[in-house]
């Protein structure tokens, strides 16, 4: 059951619980209010593109930028459109029937469901009702207060304002005072209970030294006097407080040639400081002498972050501009341990996990965290974290294994502490700062639950853990999803769904729930958010699951490139072909709107005129021909099917009368020569169904093309029961085509046959039948077949495009791409694309579609174009049939891998079955 | 009418395809040659007709002459030399060359010579052909620096033809703009041909008040960037952004920023290394045959003299002593700043001073020559503004607080910024500063094995200097060790008036050096000029997101 449908979501699955669900819908929830959809950068869309990219990397494009920025919008969109409509009919289970008018891509069994991983408002209200629990034990658990060591850590959130904007903080080991420095800043304060309090100054003398200009500061943590700065001018600074004089600097080293960007203190020895540079080098000095007492040079690339590993004694890691991570010896400055690439560049931070001494977690200007396991002989990627901007600082939380803190350099001014295992939603957020954080710190070091920050809007923050606000509520704890096939998954919090499972519209025979279940990790303590959900797969019966027509139809369907009836036509039989009668009788309608048409209707109607024996079989076979094929095995929707009598007849009664001439024009070629062939065929093409022993006299005129006769046949051959003509007696009268522009009485129909073309013209518009037109694709669009409206759509292109607006149009194209491309539909997909006369639609196509291929020489990634490699200087794609450049559609062996012109090779294949490169190779064309 | 069309089918010249180019340079021939006949003296048609023809058939001829010279590919060179003088002999006189060569600073011979260049040159050259669909006289003198010109052509590429917020013809359109701003007629001419190639409308280059009333609003950030951009404020940035309608997107603005700051830094590149017109623009060629007159008008307002015959090249005629000493001179001090720079640690505030007196002075260095160039008429329309021009930052009292590069850098800021709005611009952006803020041969002169990037950074940090932007951690000192009077002259002009620059003050400086590296101090210039403006409209932007 669902087996392709899990074959499209392998990630989902893989996520156990309801993490996954929820985390995407929030994701692309938490990017909005950062007015960043632009960078579409929530986890969400990340991973959407991920799956594009995979799976489309099979026919070698990468999925455009654009669409992938748009769809989470639809995903919530959708989401919450769909799951209404499963809450407001529970009479249809499976049969998910339009949610309203606004959103008409609604979808008939969930046929060309969109990637809603989103649930319904009502289902979240539901979920508020029954979160309490945990919340409040949350809230118990923050009260108490930590007893740690005989010192009892309390407080509330709050903050001081500074003079200046700060750039780091750190606090003294006994957790009670935090020192700030910036570049005019640097003071020490103590943590009471109700407030921040002044203690100290550090910035002494009336001269403002560049000294003072701290890029970074921390206090030593075995040494409550004893701190250390690192100064934008290359100075590292220590600062004793215990000197009895005000200024309270110590030593001054200037060894470092530009800016020092991190200074560290050795965990457990006292007089061990590490600085990192700008100009590319890290020092280690000994508190105890005046020089440092080592450098390591990081090879002229500048250094970032410098940490000292809390376990291993010897070891620290550097973090490099270009991405690069170190880990050194100290006892060895001539070569690093180890290097590894960790981000695409800077990394701007990074810190040893607590407890595991294997990890250590690194952030990036590429908006990832990154936590690397570092006892394995190659460094090894274990969690990732994408941010929604550049991180600045990263630092575990104590206590908590898996969380961890960080903040941004750039635009967001947040506060994240997340838990790694779940990426993509942080598990808190703290939002007082108004511009963006520059230092975080835990308050201690095995107190989870206080997190200092200082900022560039001068403030100084403590934030206290109940306060944090928690995406995890503001997200929509349910996901809903259709396959390709219909089916509908629906996961939810698994008291939802036990509670639920009484409600009438979960019940049904189709039912088939599967349940995952993540338990609760017991050595998690602080775990207060139920991570267990169900999900459930309601299937929808095999026959009507089946979406082989879907795809049939896509391959079939002639879009452009010939004239309007000759598509229409094309397009009718497919249909038919697939037993979508209704479909080709649509289709067959809107030739006969559309196509036969000015100049031809005239003569048309000359000819009637002049032979008024053969007027009357010419539109007795258009009845033959589409009323009876519409009403013949029309099963299914019983409810449409008068409303498409009616209409047809309507539509049938004017076919042939519309004067279109402006219409005409807009049709792809605009040659003149072929409308009059087009045109003419369809005109050829009545007389010759209506009478084939009395060809009429004109016909010899025109010229047909040969191949027109056999499709026309099968059309008209289509098996019309006759019964139903006789039932509908009278339709031939109602379609006497001219009758109807006077007065739709069909009695009258023959006696104004006569009536000159120029009279129709001017009673019926080209657009006359617009709005039944444009209803009739509103109707196949609600009903989920967004194939019919978009293939409509284009090939009708200017004639009805005005008529439906185009957020309507955008819908239908959107969803109805969404659906090829989850087909694999590629090179479909891609022709509605380029067909759309949509704007938005149009330059999907336009974007970012990226091309990769290696060379065949040198085996390396080409840059930017296909012929020439840059490296070995050799046109790369050679037909190895003419021993020229390909530059069109380029078929390859996979065999083999030479290759060449399609045409080419498929030529040389008919003849021999060795690669045409002679490489002995038995290559096989499909 | 038909023939006409067929005439003007140049598209498939630029093919790697040689059988294509081959196809389409016969194509051009024959139409070329057809019309040619029909013009020719001796059939004298007369008439309208014949004088329009004509028209056309010179645009076409001057196309062929562009070809015939810029073409990286040799068969079409040859060839379109070969229709030039099949048409010559229907007695028809074809145009020729003006100046001489890519630049007017840079003798012809000295510069790469397109037939002459190695692989990776020519590779370099035949994607600009491709995409450009002509290889210009930026290129062909930046190619000197081919690891820098890929990158230089990868971002404008990216830019003015990749997707982005704005549409093509808005983005030569804001290239016209920028340039006008420093009446650089070459950028502008050749924008010009593009924005109509694009489908822009012609009423627009009639001045920016003929332009939509969005492109208007850019105006002002235009005249700033180019010429205080120390004054841009979030105010400016809100006023383009929230103006209801005709307001820009923040995507829009930031592509439309480095747009802006682009082709100014691009407009002292042009002024810098002396860029002639090119053959197909006005300017860059004459029907006039060679024995009429040695230079024409536009060489006169452009400065340039004919006098290169009479100087030659500097470095190699006037070998004195004095010059010679002067490269030897540079790297002695050179070795001395990195020998006893621990020594004498000046103290913070002498660092602080130094930093100010740079600047100050930076203001009072200005060339003696204020030749005033008129700005030819065409370009003038652009700019309503023309008493807006670059302000020394206390010359009227006024005092612009330093811009501290610790706080807002390119490396941790302003590229967040860009990539976030704009994607992979940052990257691109990114790697040009970083290729031509480390890009060295490590060589002087005639000197090889010489360490510069102190030299390097002290350039850099001098032009970021004249924009207020301090670096903590850099001694200002070094620059007055380093850069004597004529060179400080010269970047001067170049980043801040670049319209000003005049052959005499390129030549003065560091004579003994090659041309290539004087190129390669101007990379140097536009890059940090980029970078400086780059960095105060991103931080004013910033402020204005937070």
């Amino acid at each position: 059951m669902g087996a392709a449908w899990l074959g499209a979501w392998p990630e989902e699955w893989a996520w156990p619980g309801e993490g996954a669900w929820l985390d995407t819908a929030l994701s692309s929830l938490s990017v909005a209010p950062e007015g960043a959809g632009l960078s579409g950068s929530g986890r969400g869309v990340g991973r959407r593109g991920l799956r594009g990219s995979c799976s489309r990397r099979g026919c070698g494009t990468r999925g455009d930028g654009r669409l992938r920025g748009v769809n989470p919008w639809y995903q919530v969109s959708f989401g919450l459109s769909a799951s209404h409509a499963v809450d407001a009919n529970p009479e249809h289970p499976g049969a998910v029937p339009t949610p309203g008018p606004a959103l008409a891509e609604g979808t008939r069994g969930g046929r060309w469901g969109l990637d809603a991983a989103c649930g319904a408002a009502s289902l979240r209200a539901r979920s508020q009702r029954v979160d309490p629990a945990p919340r409040t034990a949350m809230e118990k658990m923050a009260r108490v207060s930590t007893a740690l060591g005989g010192n009892t850590l309390t407080g509330r959130t709050m903050f001081c304002h500074l003079d200046a904007p700060a750039n780091a903080i750190s606090v003294c080991r006994d957790a009670a005072q935090v020192v700030v420095a910036g570049r005019n800043i640097f003071k020490i304060y103590s943590i009471e209970e109700e407030q921040f309090v002044e203690k100290l100054n550090l910035r002494v003398g009336r001269k403002p030294s560049l000294n003072f200009s701290c890029a970074d500061v921390v206090w030593h943590q075995m040494d409550e006097n004893l701190l250390a700065t690192a100064a934008t001018n290359g100075v590292v600074v220590t600062w004793n407080l215990g000197k009895p004089s005000r200024n309270k600097q110590d030593q001054l080293f200037t060894e470092h040639k530009r800016t020092v960007n991190k200074v560290c203190f050795h965990p457990t020895e006292v007089y061990m400081l590490l600085s990192g540079s700008q100009d590319g080098y890290m020092k280690c000095f000994d508190l105890r002498k005046k020089d440092s007492v080592s450098t390591f040079s990081g090879q002229s690339e500048s250094v970032r972050d410098v940490q000292f590993s809390i376990r291993d004694y010897f070891t620290f890691a550097a973090t490099f501009e270009n991405g690069n991570v170190q880990l050194w010896d100290i006892r060895r400055p001539d070569r690093y341990e180890r290097m590894f690439t960790a981000h695409n560049g800077p990394v701007f931070c990074c810190d040893w996990h607590p407890e595991d001494r294997g990890w250590l977690a690194t952030g990036g200007r590429d908006k990832m965290v990154k936590v690397w396991d570092m006892n394995t002989t190659r460094a090894k990627e274990i969690y990732c974290v994408q941010t929604i901007a550049s991180v600045a600082r990263v630092k575990w939380r104590p206590e908590c294994k898996h969380h961890i803190a960080t903040c941004s350099m750039m635009v967001d001014h947040n506060i994240y502490v997340w838990d790694v295992r779940r990426p993509f939603i942080p598990s808190a957020m703290f939002e007082e700062h108004k511009d963006v954080t520059t230092g975080i710190v835990w308050r201690h070091l095995h107190d989870p639950y206080f997190l200092l920050s200082g900022s560039k809007d001068s403030t100084l923050y403590q934030h206290i853990f109940k306060d944090a606000s928690q995406p995890i509520d503001r997200a929509n704890p349910e996901g809903l999803c259709y396959s390709l096939y219909g089916d509908l998954a629906f996961a939810a919090k698994e008291s939802l769904i036990s509670s639920d499972s009484n409600r009438k519209p979960y019940i049904g025979d189709r039912r088939h729930p599967i349940f995952f279940k993540r338990k609760l990790d017991p050595t998690e303590q602080f775990e207060y958010i139920s991570s267990s959900s169900a999900l459930s797969v309601f299937e929808t019966d095999v026959e009507s699951g089946s979406m082989d027509w879907f795809v049939h139809t896509a391959k079939q369907y002639a879009l452009a490139g010939r004239p309007l009836a000759e598509l229409c036509d094309h397009n009718a039989k497919v249909a038919k072909g697939l037993d979508r009668n209704q479909v080709a009788q649509t289709w067959t309608m809107l030739r006969i709107i559309y196509s036969s048409l000015g100049t031809v209707s005239s003569t048309n109607l000359n000819h009637s005129m002049g032979k008024g024996s053969t007027t009357l079989p010419l539109m007795n076979s258009f009845n033959l021909k589409d009323i009876p094929s519409g009403l013949g095995s029309e099963s299914r929707l019983d409810r449409s099917k008068g409303e498409s009598r009616t209409e047809n007849i309507l539509m049938d009664s004017s076919s042939t009368l519309i004067n279109n001439e402006d219409n005409e024009e807009t049709e792809g070629s605009d040659v003149p020569a072929d409308y009059l062939l087009g045109d003419v065929e369809a005109d050829e093409d009545d007389l010759y169904m209506m009478d084939h022993e009395n060809p009429h006299a004109e016909e010899q005129e025109y010229s047909l093309p040969q191949e027109a006769f056999p499709l026309r046949h099968e059309i008209v051959d289509n098996p019309s029961a006759l019964d139903h003509l006789q039932d509908k007696a009278d339709s031939p009268h109602v379609s006497g085509n001219e009758a109807e522009t006077v007065s739709l009485t069909p009695v009258e129909s023959f006696s104004l046959i006569s009536i000159s073309h120029s009279l129709y013209e001017n009673r019926l518009p080209s657009d006359f039948f617009n709005p039944i037109v444009r209803d009739t694709l509103l109707f196949y669009a609600e009903q989920g077949d967004v194939q019919t409206a978009v293939s409509v759509l284009i090939v009708l292109g200017d004639r009805i495009r005005k008529e439906i607006d185009e957020q309507t149009q955008e819908h239908w194209y959107t969803s109805y791409i969404d659906l090829l491309q989850r087909f694999q539909l590629w090179n479909i997909s891609n022709e509605v694309i380029k067909l759309s006369t949509c704007r938005a639609i149009n330059c999907l196509n336009q974007a970012s579609t990226t091309l990769h291929i290696n060379c065949s020489n040198c085996k390396r990634p080409m840059s930017n174009r296909g012929w020439i490699c840059d490296r070995c200087r050799q046109c790369a794609s050679m037909c190895a049939v003419c021993h020229h450049v390909v530059k069109g559609l380029f078929v390859w062996c996979q065999g083999c891998s030479h290759g060449g012109h399609l045409q080419h090779i498929m030529k040389w294949l008919e003849t021999s079955s060795h690669c045409p490169a002679g490489c002995g190779h038995l290559c096989e064309y499909t | 009418m038909e023939e006409r069309e067929g005439e003007l089918r140049w598209d498939g010249l630029c093919s790697r395809d040689a059988a294509t180019r081959a196809a389409a340079l016969d194509n051009v021939g024959q139409a070329v040659l057809r019309r040619s006949r029909s013009v020719a003296p001796g059939r004298a048609a007369g008439g309208l007709p014949a004088a329009a023809a004509r028209d056309g058939l010179s645009e076409a001829l001057v196309r062929l002459l562009m070809l015939s010279k810029r073409c990286p590919f040799r068969d079409v060179r040859e060839r379109s030399e070969a229709i030039l003088s099949s048409v010559q002999e229907l007695g028809i006189r074809i145009p020729r060359p003006l100046g001489h060569g890519p630049s007017r600073f840079i003798p012809e011979k000295e510069t790469v010579q397109v037939g002459s260049e190695d692989a990776m040159m020519h590779a370099l050259f035949a994607d600009s052909f491709a995409t450009l669909g002509r290889l210009d006289n930026v290129t062909l003198v930046m190619v000197f620096h081919p690891q820098y010109l890929e990158s230089f052509l990868k971002t404008q590429h990216y830019l003015l033809q990749m997707d982005g917020p704005l549409p093509l013809h808005y983005r030569h359109y804001i290239g016209i703009m920028a340039a006008a701003r420093h009446q650089c007629s070459y950028l502008v001419n050749l924008h010009v041909n593009d924005f109509l190639h694009v489908g822009g409308d012609p009423k627009w280059l009639n001045g920016l008040e003929n332009a939509p009333q969005k492109l208007q609003n850019l105006g002002e950030l235009n005249k700033m960037l180019a010429h205080r951009p120390w004054l841009i404020t979030k105010e400016h940035i809100e006023q383009l952004l929230k103006t209801e309608e005709n307001s820009w997107s923040l995507a829009e603005l930031i592509h439309a920023v480095v747009l802006l700051t682009h082709y100014h830094s691009l407009a002292s590149f042009t002024f810098g290394c002396g860029i002639s017109p090119e053959i197909d623009c006005e300017g860059g060629h004459t029907f006039r045959p060679p024995s009429v007159s040695n230079y024409c008008l536009c060489d006169i307002t452009n400065g340039y003299h004919g006098v290169d015959d009479i100087h030659a090249s500097p470095a190699a005629s006037i070998p004195t002593t004095e010059s010679v000493c002067e490269v030897e001179a540079l790297m002695e001090k050179m070795k001395q700043l990195q020998e006893c720079r621990d020594e004498e640690e000046a103290s913070q505030e002498e660092m602080a001073t130094r930093f100010e007196r740079e600047k100050r002075e930076s203001m009072f260095v200005c060339s003696s020559e204020d030749e005033e160039s008129a700005p030819t008429r065409d370009v003038s329309r652009h700019f309503e503004d023309t008493s807006y021009g670059y302000k020394d930052f206390s010359r009227h009292g006024m005092h612009v607080p330093t811009f501290r590069a610790q706080d807002y850098s390119w490396e941790d800021h302003g590229y967040s910024l860009v990539n976030r709005l704009y994607p992979d611009v940052g990257q691109l952006l990114d790697e040009k500063f970083h290729i031509a803020y480390n890009l060295t041969y490590n060589t002087m002169a005639m000197h090889k094995d010489v360490d510069t990037s102190m030299l390097r950074r002290a350039i850099w940090n001098y032009i970021h200097c004249m924009f207020g932007i301090r670096y903590d951690d850099y001694d200002y000192g070094e620059i007055n060790q380093l850069l004597d009077r004529s060179f400080k002259v010269y970047i001067k002009t170049v980043v801040c008036t670049p319209e000003k620059t005049t052959k005499r003050m390129y030549d003065s400086f560091w004579r003994q050096f090659e041309h290539s590296e004087k190129v390669h101090v101007n990379l140097l210039l536009v890059e940090a000029r980029m970078q400086a403006e780059l960095l105060y409209a991103l931080r004013a932007i910033t402020r204005y997101m937070t």
